[in-house]
């Protein structure tokens, strides 16, 4: 027998509490779902979860040495380390050694070759951290050292490569670069970037009463985990259970790279039948993950008299590290954004990923897009100085266009329009022109100072590029209270998706987003998910909940037309009521009360929804195809002043207009967008990666690796989202995606360095700036441009 | 045994090894996980917390610092405040309810450590309002990362602080606090960890522990524990000697006792020495401020440090205490080579003495780093001189980054000695910088950027001093 809650009592829980405030609209902004947790210390992040009193912990023994035969793994001394309880390598594993995700090449635990600084050679479980960190020292470790491969350029001529090379190709391009009127090439070197999340890799293994595991992980790829863990494990998926309740920021360096953590910890909780909690230290978090792929870019393109491109030749090489990882995505990903927003006329994009005995490098914001703009972002520029016009004026004749509106891969740009829009807006309320005016003022009278401006665009492609990864699950349940708990397959890392597909279902269910709760993401309960990468997260699972919301209001609609005799196309639910007709005849039902009614007419108050996005399709074999459901577009305009003694800058103001469609949530875009501009900037400019000749890395913390901090930010910072432009795709609720589209925005600042630096050479000379532009590569740029001005060499500087 | 009070409450912790931190003890022995751990090396202040500590007045006044490279021995006798101290029951703090308004925290993994960096603003701003500017929040939150905001909604919200309810943490003016931990005293058992309060129970302790070591601020000794994983045996901490803290004005200058911290340093060179105080804002950050120490700085004798070059470049000098007595050396013939110094066994810094600066003295202070905030320089360049009729006198430059320690550039100072500063002048300096100084390759720097922007920085200087020149020669009015 079962007593339904009382619903005239004031609901202690989640319920609707308060019927005037407005229901969930498409405008609304309400705080991340987690944000009193947050301020308050009650977020609880991996390495917070209680665990038995037991638990041990575990420290991961890294090679020393980027290239060579392991002959001697002497770990006695490890074994007998106090605390220690149980010690592994490769041979302890029972099912498969090999946890590359898509194609084979990452084991989990070295065998006899080593392939690079850091790579897990065994792992240790001791009953405290310190123990097992102090413990791994005590290895002793003999390795035949063999000449590594730490130059992607020479290991693409060596045809060392982890994937075969891939070519995009639209036209004949010879002929166009031999029509040209004018030929320019150059090359760059774009550099990597870490992660940094602040929560580094993490998890939480424990034994269940069966052959299995349930794991807590820091990861954006649950299924992923719990399908390496099982083939590691040598069990079903069924006996593995993995969860992620939320992320101290992910970036795309979880993925991939959480997983070889999480088995390592799932293998020693099966072996000790312990709890097994494990995180990573910065430092080895630094030197065993993978970062962004540091990208040797070059193009030969040719224009005409306006600067118009009309074809030619480009060619990304991506540093892709010993494996394969996902680094075929990512360098696909390069070349499908070698043109940016711009018609490339008939060219030709190669991209090549690179093998080097470095860790393997992974997703990270933007997925490869934002190394492959970096290439025709240069040539923009180069353009310009070669034919003596301001950058702009190049960059909008390029612009895609009708009649000049279909990528190298085949994909039409439907929104045309709209990119023209958003850059012509930016021009006029950045006041771009009169700036320019003043800044060449303010350059003619300072020999020190130089001051620079750009605008850049952005055209980024939404959808992963493997197709099947397009899908989405979701599970809705409704409890007799009212309440409606919604599970889906993407995961949090900050980007406020939980707040997001809340508000859908809210909205769906004419509830307050009070009322709606999302619980972790588990194996368990949606099953079979994609990574919540590819900024995909809201379009998909939001896309997901809302079928299952659907569902069930549906459901709910047909049994309250019987049950109180309404007319069922008259109904609809708002403002946490079912309201039936209008006027006079209106009738009101308490959503609380309908549930009620539902349940004991034995209505299910529970679903599964489904996302799969139409129409993507791509041919590797031909490199053509439509890759992307749509385009999201933005533009930034940033300005800044260089010391050309000493090559320190400042970045000192930023306009930015981007473009979301319809937002679901104003505050967390715009927070989307700052962020993933000044994460941009930190890539481009201060976050510099440095190995020494051996593969080490030298930059391995905080205090040598410096992501930008407070003082960095824009003093003049103005970021709007464009209005009114929804998306001219059927997304959800015509929104688009925001999480890495605005990284790209950050171009800009790199560009106006280049251009405060042309300015040394009366704008006559596009100066070779690689990146990470530090204060060191801006004084060499400045000290090239003053003692030959007339030197048109592209440099490339080694890394 | 440590007896301190943690969010209002007293607590007692019995046989903590002498290398925990305060991170280790919240997290592993308290349970009190809202305080994260980000990098483990004080660099990204994930593990903010504050510390409050008797002052003057008799009341306790809250700093901020990093909890995972503080000693947990330092509490004793402290009131250390976390995250989860400031909400009353479901009443958000000021600083909680302007960071859950402005939507401050994406993944909310550093948003603890901000909280309490705001915090300890909020707190001055209680006692006297300060002005909100670019630079106070630079220099509240310069040692807090985050990776997902950009920090634009963090800095509106400490703008929003004052709008929101004054609700005060529960512990708030409760008198018994301040009376409290002002009892619980120093003095603590024979953990391995010794605190003394005078100069003479330093040196009683110092014969008694010949091997232990010395620990004031903590911030690049714990390094040794967090990263390298050693275990100390024995710690002195030297950060509450009463000699060692003291700051003695003379005629001629002032006597800063070895363990007076950066943050307390900083009123006295805003008044004399404003491009040193300048300078020491870009020196590590708040949390890092409120720890370490000038005699630290001096005594670790790492060749970027960065306020050696400034001390060498002002002929400061120190007063050194050993088994032997004491002496004085002037700070040229303290740094011997990397990380060695003319320490003799047992002998430690007690003071340093910064001379009064001559009413014609120029001093210029420039530090070039990847990024301004927060980080350690490649190349710091102090210089200091006089000019009479046109020419240079008492010409002081001094260099980190340079070599295996800082030290003067000597033959450039002899080129631009007694000469005036034009440019022919700074042309042979230009190249005697060269033989003065072979740099290094390093991660923060080539040793030909070193180079070119050494010598850069006295092409500067030239400019600097030239009046006639209206230009503007460096970023000081476009950051803070």
């Amino acid at each position: 027998m079962r007593t339904l809650t009382d619903l005239s009592r004031p609901p202690a829980g989640p319920e609707t509490t308060d019927r005037h405030t407005a229901p969930a609209e498409p405008r609304q902004a309400p705080a991340h779902d987690s944000a009193t947790l947050y301020v308050t210390g009650r977020a609880r992040y991996l390495d917070d979860q209680p665990s038995p009193a037991d638990a041990l912990h575990v420290a991961v023994g890294l090679s020393p040495t980027a290239r060579g035969r392991l002959t001697q793994l002497n770990l006695d001394a490890v074994r007998r380390a106090p605390g220690v309880v149980d010690v592994i390598t490769v041979t302890d594993i029972p099912g498969k050694t090999d946890v590359g995700p898509v194609f084979p090449g990452d084991p989990l635990l070295a065998d006899a070759e080593v392939r690079y600084v850091g790579q897990p050679l065994f792992a240790v479980a001791a009953t405290d951290f310190k123990a097992a960190r102090r413990a791994v020292a005590l290895a002793e470790i003999e390795i035949d050292a063999q000449p590594a491969q730490l130059d992607p350029v020479a290991a693409a001529e060596a045809e060392e490569w982890v994937r075969p090379p891939h070519v995009q190709q639209s036209g004949d391009w010879q002929q166009a670069l031999a029509g040209a009127v004018h030929v320019l090439e150059a090359k760059q070197f774009v550099g990597g970037q870490e992660h940094f999340y602040l929560e580094g890799q993490a998890c939480l293994a424990l034994p269940n009463e069966d052959d299995g595991v349930i794991v807590h992980t820091s990861s954006q790829h649950p299924s992923e985990v719990q399908k390496l863990i099982a083939e590691v494990l040598g069990v079903s998926f069924h006996a593995v259970t993995v969860e992620v309740r939320r992320m101290g920021g992910g970036f795309g360096g979880k993925e991939t790279q959480a997983a070889p953590w999480a088995c390592l910890a799932a293998l020693l909780a099966r072996r000790t039948g312990r709890a097994i909690r494990m995180r990573l230290p910065r430092g080895d978090d630094m030197r065993a993950t993978g970062k962004r792929h540091p990208f040797h870019n070059r193009y030969r393109l040719g224009f005409d008299a306006q600067g118009v491109l009309t074809g030619g030749d480009i060619t990304v090489i991506g540093d892709c590290g010993h494996s394969p990882d996902l680094s075929e995505a990512i360098v696909d990903r390069a070349m499908f954004h070698a043109d940016n927003a711009y018609s490339l006329g008939d060219a030709r994009v190669t991209g090549i990923p690179a093998r080097t005995h470095n860790p393997s490098n992974t997703a990270f914001r933007g997925f490869g897009g934002p190394q492959g703009m970096m290439i025709v972002e240069r040539a923009m520029d180069d353009i310009a100085r070669h034919l003596g016009e301001d950058p702009l004026t190049i960059r909008k004749r390029n612009l895609y266009r009708p009649g000049r509106d279909v990528t190298h891969y085949g994909q039409r740009v439907e929104q045309t329009a709209l990119l023209h829009e958003v850059v012509s807006r930016l021009e006029t309320d950045s006041d771009y022109w009169s700036r320019r005016d003043a800044i060449r003022a303010y350059n003619a009278n300072s020999p020190i100072l130089k001051k620079g401006l750009a605008l850049t665009p952005v055209k980024f492609g939404i959808s992963f590029t493997a197709k099947h990864l397009n899908q989405a699950g979701a599970l809705l349940h409704v409890y007799t209270d009212g309440s409606v708990m919604i599970n889906h397959g993407g995961t949090e890392m900050g980007q406020g998706l939980h707040t997001k597909v809340g508000q859908v279902v809210a909205r769906e269910l004419g509830l307050d987003n009070s009322a709606v709760r999302i619980s972790a993401t588990r194996t368990d309960k949606v099953p079979n998910t994609s990574p919540t990468a590819a900024s995909s997260g809201a379009d998909l699972n939001g896309m997901a909940a809302r079928n299952a919301a659907i569902e069930v209001r549906e459901r709910l609609c047909e049994f309250a037309a019987e049950h109180y005799q309404l007319d069922r196309e008259d109904l609809h639910l708002m403002d946490g009521e079912l309201v039936a007709g209008r006027g006079e005849s209106e009738r009101r039902i308490a959503w609380g009360e309908l549930v009620q009614a539902a349940y004991l007419g034995r209505v299910s108050l529970s679903a599964t929804g489904f996302y799969a996005t139409p129409l993507i399709h791509y041919d590797r074999t031909t490199g053509q195809g439509r890759p992307f459901y749509y385009y999201a577009h933005g533009a930034a305009v940033s300005e800044v002043v260089v010391d050309t003694l000493s090559g320190e800058y400042r970045v000192t103001r930023v306009d930015i207009l981007h473009d979301v469609g319809d937002s679901l949530n104003p505050a967390i875009d715009t927070g989307q967008v700052e962020g993933g501009f000044i994460q941009g900037m930190g890539w481009l400019t201060s976050e510099e990666l440095k190995w020494d000749a051996s593969g080490r890395l030298l930059s391995d913390g905080p205090a040598t690796y410096k992501i930008p901090t407070i003082g960095d930010t824009p003093p003049d910072f103005r970021v709007s989202l464009l209005e009114g432009h929804p998306n001219s795709q059927a997304s959800l609720y015509r929104s688009k995606a925001v999480g890495e589209p605005p990284f790209m925005l950050a171009i800009s600042v790199w560009s106006a360095l280049r251009d405060a630096l042309s300015s040394l050479a009366d704008y006559r000379v596009s100066p070779a700036l690689d990146t990470p532009a530090t204060p060191e590569r801006v004084l060499f740029a400045a000290q090239t441009l003053r003692q030959a001005p007339e030197t048109r060499t592209p440099a490339e500087t080694p890394q | 045994m440590i007896e301190f009070y943690l969010n209002g409450e007293p607590q007692h912790c019995a046989s903590l090894a002498p290398d925990t931190s305060i991170l280790e003890l919240l997290r592993n022995d308290l349970q009190r996980t809202g305080t994260k751990e980000g990098c483990a090396s004080g660099d990204c202040g994930a593990c903010t917390v504050a510390i409050g500590e008797p002052d003057h007045d008799g009341r306790l006044h809250y700093h901020s610092t990093n909890a995972c490279i503080t000693p947990a021995h330092q509490l004793q006798g402290r009131h250390l405040v976390t995250v989860e101290g400031l909400s009353r029951g479901d009443a958000l703090h000021p600083v909680q309810a302007a960071m859950v308004e402005c939507h401050a925290s994406q993944c909310g993994f550093c948003t603890p450590g901000i909280v309490m960096s705001l915090f300890t603003l909020h707190e001055r701003q209680r006692q006297s309002p300060i002005a909100l500017d670019d630079a106070c929040l630079e220099a509240t939150l310069g040692g807090n990362l985050c990776r997902c905001t950009g920090y634009r909604p963090i800095q509106k919200a400490a703008r929003h602080m004052a709008n929101q309810p004054d609700v005060r943490p529960p512990w708030a003016d409760d008198p018994k606090l301040d009376n409290d931990t002002a009892a619980l005293g120093n003095t603590l058992e024979a953990t391995g960890y010794a605190i003394p309060n005078t100069l003479a129970t330093l040196h009683a302790l110092r014969r008694q522990y010949p091997t232990a070591r010395l620990v004031a601020g903590a911030t690049d000794l714990w390094l040794e524990a967090t990263q390298r994983l050693e275990a100390f045996e024995n710690l002195i901490d030297i950060s509450r000697v009463a000699e060692l803290q003291a700051i003695d004005e003379t005629p001629d200058g002032w006597w800063i006792g070895a363990s007076v911290t950066y943050a307390r340093l900083e009123p006295l060179l805003d008044e004399v020495y404003p491009a040193f105080a300048r300078l020491l804002r870009r020196l590590g950050s708040s949390q890092i401020r409120n720890r370490g120490t000038l005699g630290g700085n001096i005594a670790n004798a790492s060749p970027i440090g960065d306020t050696p070059p400034i001390l060498l470049a002002l002929d400061a000098h120190l007063a050194l205490e050993g088994p032997e007595g004491a002496r004085k050396l002037p700070l040229d013939a303290f740094f011997l080579d990397y990380k060695r110094t003319a320490l003799e066994p047992g002998e430690f810094i007690r003071a340093i003495f910064l001379p009064r600066p001559e009413s014609d003295q120029h001093l210029e202070v420039w530090k070039l780093s990847k990024r301004r905030e927060d980080d350690i320089s490649a190349v710091l360049g102090a210089f200091a001189w006089r000019e009479e009729n046109g020419c240079l006198h008492d010409v002081h430059l001094a260099f980190g980054g340079m070599d295996a320690t800082p030290r003067r550039a000597q033959a450039t100072e002899a080129v631009l000695e007694g000469h005036p500063a034009d440019m022919a002048t700074f042309e042979a300096a230009r190249q005697a910088l060269e033989r003065d100084f072979q740099p290094l390759d390093d991660v923060r720097g080539s040793a030909a950027y070193r180079r070119l922007a050494a010598a850069n920085l006295l092409e500067r200087l030239r400019l600097t001093i030239d009046h006639d020149a209206a230009q503007e020669v460096c970023l000081d009015a476009y950051a803070h």
